[in-house]
């Protein structure tokens, strides 16, 4: 539950104090570190990845690309940079569901989908994805058909997945954008449909 | 390396829980923790590294971002940037100014 934990005082002093030495030591510019905070705060988030999952749904030859070498394909759009070095997407198909974790820690495709969850960096998640992940989706209320089989892919240090859903049924009308619209943070993590 | 750190399969964590319309920070202090990650002279993988060297309690107690900070100061403390009676006496000084 102390990941939940609203207040941490001290820590939050041992943050200002670190910081305040690192500034005076001449070593760090506060500037530097609030356009770090507005980029990650507000600028870098889920829209970018689900930009990637709608046009792999409306362009076959993205599609192909994007399986082939993702961190290639995701460059295309204009998404690179920190933990998205090497990205893998992985394809839901009606036989394959595909779901990711760090167990170690928290790794994630920052360019995608910005930060992580709590959730993702907790210890329940970390430890009981790998180990039932048919119970983990159910309390996310996905329910995986027993017929589907489940991969868990454990990121690493080096390698961050995307997981591209299927494309809901009944959007064949939908452009590009407007598909982008349905898919969430959780369906590109693999714990929601999409 | 097994470590706390290593959590796979293992049992005992409980529930997953999860939070309607989660912001990026919870707290200000968050955010500078983790912006601090990238100017502190440290590689990604040092910073990895001196989390999954946090003792088993602090690891399992303190929240993610907590342990980044934990985790700064312990790399720059190594590294002679600063060092712990530093780092002690400024938030002395601080708490003092809050008073």
């Amino acid at each position: 539950m102390n990941e939940y934990r609203s207040h941490e005082p001290e820590i939050a002093l041992r943050v200002k104090a670190l910081e305040q030495l690192l500034v005076e030591k001449g070593l760090v510019e506060p500037a530097a570190l609030d356009r770090l905070v507005d980029l990650y705060g507000t600028r870098i988030g889920p829209r970018n990845g689900a930009r990637v999952v709608a046009r792999a749904w409306t362009d076959a030859e993205f599609r192909t690309r994007l399986l082939a070498d993702a961190t290639a394909a995701v460059a295309e759009l204009g998404y690179s940079g920190l933990q998205g070095e090497h990205v893998v997407a992985v394809e839901n198909t009606a036989r394959i569901h595909n779901v990711v974790v760090c167990t170690l820690c928290s790794c994630y495709p920052w360019p995608l989908l910005g930060l992580p969850p709590r959730w993702y960096k907790s210890p329940p998640y970390r430890s009981r994805v790998v180990r039932e992940p048919r119970a983990v989706l159910a309390e996310f209320g996905l329910v995986v058909a027993p017929e589907v089989e489940i991969r868990v892919w454990d990121s690493s240090a080096e390698i961050r997945y995307l997981v591209v859903p299927m494309r809901p049924a009944g959007t064949e009308g939908l452009e590009a954008e407007a598909l982008a619209a349905l898919v969430t943070r959780d369906g590109m993590i693999g714990t929601a449909a999409v | 390396m097994d470590g706390i750190h290593d959590l796979g399969g293992m049992h005992g964590f409980g529930r997953i829980e999860r939070e309607a319309n989660e912001p990026v920070f919870h707290q200000p202090w968050e955010a500078r923790a983790f912006a601090h990650e990238f100017v502190i002279g440290a590689n990604i993988d040092e910073g990895r590294h001196a989390i999954e060297r946090l003792d088993p309690v602090t690891y399992l107690s303190a929240s993610y971002y907590a342990r980044w900070q934990l985790a700064h100061e312990r790399l720059l403390i190594e590294k002679g940037v600063v060092d712990a009676a530093e780092i002690e006496a400024r938030i002395a000084r601080l708490k003092a100014e809050e008073a």
